[in-house]
């Protein structure tokens, strides 16, 4: 197993926040940690990514205690996480202050290539749309080559078609470098799209209420039979009706 | 410019001088060769104070703002220290350091030193948290993070803050050099007044201090147009 959360739990003051999170993530898995606003769903990430230590229990990777953040974990925020100062090739380029000159170039190259922003090498972050960004961080989170990488909510901010322009982007790239992800979001439809499984937590203290296996190869359609079951069922677990 | 030139000719007995006046005497003060001296003088004085003021409140500014106790420790005393006017410190810059320029430039140094103190540690307060979490993401040690994440975050704000105190310590140049030294803007127009009431030469230094300024400000906002700062001034 990549990542094993073990009988995780946090609080902040007298706030519980998480309780009992047991879970295990293959490697090249696509999990998606979905609840309400305020479940702990983020916080379960943070305490992944090394940035919180849990009150209780552990995370592992490779068998190994987590305890700080790491380069081989990158943590993408939302578009606002890119550095402002910097160009997209110098954000890029950002985590490669270890490499050579010339492997810095020819990762950039690629990275910048891959996401789709040739061209805008010397832009600098404001002159980009906010998928442009979202695409930049990602791109700076690749271009370390990790093997998790761990994306907060990272669409929440862009509008619906961006959104699905993203998600489709980020399979594409999922497919093509093989990474384990771990997603948190508080769309439903997001997660059945993106997701190999699907987590759904409780409200606070977040729990896992249930684990779906979402069995539909990519690319996935919106209005295949199965994909609306799975939906549905979800819809129901969190205790929605699937009404306006 | 016509109302200064009428009123000073419907009060003929006045002292100040028209504005014809007052440029004949920056020609008589370039002729003697004192316009440049002078100049060069007070600007040599602002810029050692200065970046001497900076190289202390940016390393200062940036440990404050990181560490909460030691700003929790400094505060009382920075905020007893702000309301002083850096004036009231010229005796005792005398007594250190005598009639001469290093009181000048201590006075400067005194001025500018926490306005950029203050700038740096809110700057480093107001750094995106997200930032912070990316450069520790990525592995960078203290140091470097210090380099890539800090410095730059607080750049736009740091320069701003710099181009404020600059202001100040043009201020208080003049205001040192008519009393701890003998040459400079501010001499100047205290020499001109004691030897033989030479308003025309009063008023001279003012003009040319207030342009210098407006130099030294247009300079500075030069800064904030650099394409790596632009972010600090601009909302997405």
């Amino acid at each position: 197993m990549k990542v094993q959360f073990k009988q995780v739990g946090m609080s902040f003051g007298n706030v519980r926040v998480l309780e009992d999170i047991d879970l295990a993530v293959r490697e090249g898995e696509f999990v998606c940690l979905l609840g309400p606003s305020g479940c702990g769903k983020s916080t379960l990430l943070n305490i992944v990514g090394g940035f919180l230590r849990p009150a209780e229990g552990e995370v592992t990777i490779d068998d190994e205690p987590v305890t700080a953040p790491d380069p081989r974990r990158i943590f993408v925020f939302q578009e606002r996480g890119v550095f402002p100062w910097l160009t997209v090739e110098e954000n890029i380029g950002f985590g490669l202050f270890r490499h050579t000159e010339e492997e810095r170039r020819e990762r950039i190259a690629y990275y910048v290539q891959l996401v789709g922003l040739r061209g805008f090498e010397q832009s600098y972050p404001r002159e980009l749309s906010g998928g442009m960004k979202q695409r930049l961080e990602v791109a700076r989170a690749l271009a370390v080559n990790p093997d998790v990488l761990y994306l907060d909510e990272p669409f929440g901010a862009l509008d619906s078609i961006t959104r699905l322009q993203m998600r489709r982007e980020l399979l594409r790239i999922w497919h093509a470098e093989k990474k384990t992800i771990l997603f948190v979001t508080h769309d439903i439809e997001e997660s059945v799209q993106l997701a190999d499984r699907v987590v759904v937590l409780s409200a606070r203290p977040g729990r896992i209420r249930r684990i779906v296996d979402i069995d539909i190869p990519h690319p996935r359609d919106l209005s295949d039979p199965r994909y609306i079951a799975l939906r549905d069922e979800i819809f129901g677990e969190i205790g929605l009706a699937h009404q306006v | 410019m016509a109302a200064w030139q009428a009123a000073v000719l419907a009060a003929p007995a006045t002292l100040v001088p028209t504005p014809l006046q007052a440029v004949r005497a920056i020609v008589e003060l370039a002729a003697k060769g004192l316009l440049f001296r002078y100049i060069v003088a007070s600007l040599f004085r602002v810029t050692w104070g200065y970046l001497g003021a900076l190289a202390i409140a940016v390393p200062l500014g940036m440990l404050l703002g990181l560490w909460r106790r030691g700003e929790l420790a400094m505060n009382p005393m920075l905020q007893l220290l702000r309301p002083i006017s850096p004036l009231a410190w010229i005796p005792i810059a005398i007594l250190w350091f005598g009639v001469g320029d290093v009181s000048a430039m201590f006075l400067i140094l005194l001025a500018s030193v926490l306005p950029l103190t203050m700038t740096t540690v809110h700057a480093v307060h107001n750094i995106e948290g997200v930032h912070l979490a990316a450069g520790r993401n990525f592995g960078l040690s203290p140091r470097e993070l210090v380099r890539s994440v800090i410095f730059p975050g607080i750049l736009p704000q740091l320069i701003v803050g710099m181009r404020i105190t600059l202001g100040i310590a043009w201020l208080v140049v003049v205001a040192a050099e008519m009393i701890a030294v003998n040459s400079g803007l501010g001499f100047l127009i205290v020499d001109a007044r004691n030897a033989g009431n030479r308003y025309d030469l009063v008023v001279a230094g003012m003009i040319l201090i207030g342009a210098i300024g407006v130099v030294l400000d247009l300079l500075m906002r030069k800064l904030e147009r650099l394409p790596s700062l632009r972010w600090g001034y601009v909302a997405d």
